[in-house]
C-alpha cells in the first residue's frame, strides 16, 4: 500500500513506515457510504464530536477543581466566579453531558427505527450499549463531584441500590464508599474514575467505529449496498452533511450555555452537601428519569422483595438493548417496509416519555399506576412484541437497490445504474 | 476404533488422558490465572474502608442538655444518629405494640438500653435518606416516629419500620452509658 502519487515526498516517506494517510484516505475518502442517509445519521458523529468538547473541557476543569468534601462545593464556585471562563468551561461541560446524551439517545432510537442492530451489525450495537453503560456511570459520578445537596444524596441513594443484592449487598456498598457511609473516599474515587471512564469510552468507540467500517452505515431503506451505483464517498459528501448538522446543533448547545445554562439541572445541587439531612425530593437528572420510574415502580414480584426487584429492573432495561439483535425476528430492517412495526415503535418511544414524566414526580396515586403500566410495556416491548411483530407481520416489498430507490423519477440513470450492479 | 485401541494401548491411553504437554499447558494457565487475580486483591482491598476512616469509629455524647421529649441528631461515621428523650407516652405507645403485626419484629426492650432514651442510626433502611422528625415541626407519620421524604417510609417511636418500602427497623448503633449522663456511641 503506497500513498496516492500526487502527494509529496515527505507524506510519502511517512506512509512507507507509518501508513496513516493510507489510513486516512482508505477511511474517508475510499469508504462506501449509502447515498441516501438521511440527517438521522448525523448523530452518531455528532456523539463522537461531544465526546471530545467533554473530554477537553474536562480536562481543564479538572486543573481547578480539589476533590475534598471540604472544598469540592468552593472550589466548583471559585471556578464560577474566579476562574477566566471557568464559567464557560463548567456550563459546557455541564449542558454538554445533557446535549451528549440527547444526541446519544436519538441514535439510539435511530438505530432502533432502521434496524441497524440487525445482522451484520450486532456486535456494533452491542458495542453502542457498552458505550451507553460506560457514558451513564460517568455522567452519574461527574454529577456527584460539585459535591451538592444533589450529588451528595445522588450518591447515596444509588449506591445504596447495590445493599439490595442479597448477602454480600452490604459489604459491596461498604467497599463503593470506602467508609461508613457517602465521604471524602467516595469522593475522591469518583473523581478518579469520572477521569477514567471517559477514555475507555474512547477506546469502545475505536471498536465501534472497526466494527461500523466492517460493513458500512445502515441507511434508511435497510437494504445493502450493491454496486458503486449505491454508495458516494464518505468525505467530501458526508463530512460536509455532518459539519452542517454540527452547526445546527452548536446553536441549540449554545442556547443552553449560554441563556439556558441551569435549565436543566436542579438548584437545589447549589446547597452544599449535608449529609444530616435529605432534600425533601430527590430527582435525578433528566436522562436518569425513566430508568428513576422503573426503579420506584417495581413492586415485591413472587419472593423477590420490591427493592431487588426494582433494582434489577433498572439494569434489566438496559441489559435488554444487547439482546435485541435476536429478540427482533423481523429480517427486514428499515421499519418504512415494516407497516405494524412502523407504529409499534412510536409506543416506545411514548413509553419512554411516560416513565420519564413518572420519574419526575413522586410516587404516589396516579404516578404509581402510570410508572408500572409503563414498566411493563417496557418489557412487554421487548421480549413480547419484537419477537411476535418479527413472525406475523408481512414487510412491504424491498427495493431492488438504493439507487433505484433513490433516483426511481428519472428512469434513465436507473437502468444505466442497474445494468452496473455487480452480483 | 475399539480394534484400533486394542492394538495400540499406548495410543489410546494417550488420547483418553492428554499428553503431559497438555497437563503443562493447563496448570500453568491455570496458575497464571489465580496469580493475576490474587494479585488484583491489592487494588480492591485499597478501596475498603481505611484504617483512619475506622479509628473514627465513636463519638461521645452529653445527655445532660437533652430535654424530655427532645430529639437530639449527633454525627457518628459521618451518618446521624438520633437520640430521642422519650417521654413516657412515647415509651408506652413503643411497648404496646404487637410485636408479630410488624415487618421486622423487635420489642422496644430490645432496641433501648434506658427506656427514656432511644439511640437509633437516623438512616432510613430502604435507600439511605435521612427521615423527618428530629424538629417538633416536622411531620412524624402517623407513628409519631420518623418520617422519610423520598418514598415515604413511617418509624415508630422505637425507630421501627410500620409503613412504607424500608425492609428493616432503623439500625440501633452499639453504644454505652459511661455515666448516668454520658453515652459512647461505636
Amino acid at each position: 500500500m503506497a500513498a496516492a502519487p500526487q502527494q509529496s515526498k515527505i507524506v510519502r516517506w511517512i506512509d512507507h513506515r507509518l501508513p496513516i494517510f493510507t489510513f486516512m484516505r482508505h477511511e474517508l475518502n475510499e469508504y462506501p457510504t449509502p447515498r441516501n442517509l438521511s440527517y438521522w445519521w448525523n448523530f452518531g458523529s455528532l456523539s463522537g464530536i461531544m465526546l471530545v468538547i467533554m473530554i477537553l473541557t474536562g480536562i481543564f476543569l479538572a486543573m481547578q477543581y480539589t476533590p475534598h468534601v471540604d472544598y469540592a462545593f468552593d472550589s466548583v464556585e471559585r471556578i464560577m466566579r474566579d476562574v477566566n471562563f471557568g464559567w464557560l468551561l463548567r456550563y459546557m461541560h455541564m449542558n454538554g453531558a445533557s446535549l451528549f446524551f440527547v444526541v446519544v439517545y436519538i441514535h439510539l432510537f435511530r438505530g432502533l427505527y432502521y434496524g441497524s442492530y440487525k445482522e451484520p451489525r450486532e456486535l456494533l450495537w452491542m458495542l453502542g450499549v457498552v458505550i451507553l453503560l460506560l457514558m451513564m456511570a460517568t455522567a452519574f459520578m461527574g454529577y456527584v463531584l460539585p459535591w451538592g445537596q444533589m450529588s451528595f444524596w445522588a450518591a447515596k441513594v444509588i449506591t445504596n441500590l447495590f445493599s439490595a443484592i442479597p448477602v454480600v449487598g452490604d459489604g459491596i456498598v461498604k467497599w463503593m464508599w470506602g467508609g461508613f457511609t457517602v465521604g471524602n473516599p467516595t469522593l475522591n474515587r469518583f473523581y478518579s474514575l469520572h477521569y477514567l471512564l471517559p477514555f475507555l469510552i474512547v477506546g469502545v468507540v475505536a471498536l465501534h467505529l472497526i466494527a461500523l467500517h466492517q460493513h458500512g452505515s445502515n441507511n434508511p431503506l435497510g437494504i445493502d449496498r450493491k454496486g458503486p451505483q449505491d454508495s458516494i464517498p464518505f468525505h467530501p459528501y458526508y463530512t460536509v452533511k455532518d459539519m452542517f448538522g454540527l452547526g445546527v446543533f452548536l446553536i441549540v448547545y449554545a442556547v443552553f450555555v449560554f441563556y439556558l445554562p441551569d435549565a436543566l439541572g436542579d438548584p437545589v445541587n447549589y446547597v452544599p452537601a449535608n449529609p444530616l439531612q435529605t432534600p425533601l425530593e430527590i430527582v435525578p437528572e433528566w436522562y436518569f428519569l425513566p430508568y428513576y420510574a422503573i426503579l420506584r415502580s417495581v413492586p415485591d414480584i413472587l419472593f423477590i422483595p420490591a427493592k431487588l426487584a426494582g433494582v434489577l429492573c433498572l439494569f434489566g432495561a438496559i441489559i435488554v438493548l444487547f439482546f435485541l439483535p435476536w429478540l427482533d425476528t423481523s429480517r427486514v430492517r428499515s421499519a418504512r417496509f415494516r407497516p405494524v412495526y412502523k407504529w409499534v415503535f412510536w409506543l416506545l418511544v411514548i413509553d419512554v416519555v411516560v416513565l420519564g414524566y413518572c420519574g419526575a414526580h413522586r410516587p404516589e396515586g396516579w404516578f404509581i399506576v402510570a410508572g408500572r403500566l409503563a414498566t411493563l410495556y417496557y418489557f412487554l416491548h421487548f421480549i413480547v412484541l419484537f419477537p411476535v411483530i418479527g413472525w406475523l407481520e408481512r414487510p412491504l416489498p424491498l427495493p431492488t437497490s438504493i439507487s433505484a430507490a433513490v433516483t426511481k423519477k428519472s428512469s434513465a440513470p436507473v437502468a444505466a445504474a442497474s445494468s452496473m450492479e455487480k452480483h | 476404533m475399539a480394534d484400533a485401541a486394542q492394538s495400540k494401548p499406548m495410543d489410546a491411553h494417550i488420547q483418553e488422558s492428554g499428553t503431559r504437554r497438555d497437563f503443562l499447558q493447563i496448570a500453568a494457565t491455570a496458575l497464571t490465572g489465580i496469580g493475576a487475580a490474587v494479585a488484583l486483591w491489592p487494588l480492591i482491598d485499597s478501596m475498603n474502608a481505611a484504617k483512619d476512616t475506622l479509628a473514627l469509629a465513636t463519638a461521645e455524647v452529653d445527655l445532660a442538655p437533652v430535654q424530655l421529649g427532645q430529639r437530639l441528631t449527633v454525627k457518628w461515621r459521618g451518618s446521624p444518629v438520633f437520640i430521642d428523650h422519650r417521654t413516657p407516652e412515647e415509651i408506652q405507645a413503643a411497648e404496646a405494640v404487637d410485636v408479630s403485626t410488624l415487618r421486622d419484629p423487635q420489642t422496644d426492650a430490645q432496641r433501648v438500653k434506658k427506656a427514656e432514651w432511644l439511640i437509633v442510626v437516623g438512616v432510613c433502611t430502604h435507600l439511605g435518606c435521612v427521615p423527618l422528625g428530629q424538629k417538633p415541626t416536622d411531620p412524624r407519620g402517623d407513628y409519631g416516629g420518623w418520617f422519610c421524604p423520598c418514598h415515604g417510609s413511617q418509624y415508630d417511636t422505637s425507630g421501627r419500620i410500620r409503613q412504607g418500602p424500608a425492609p428493616l427497623n432503623l439500625a440501633v448503633p452499639p453504644y454505652q452509658f459511661t455515666t448516668d449522663t454520658t453515652v459512647k456511641i461505636g
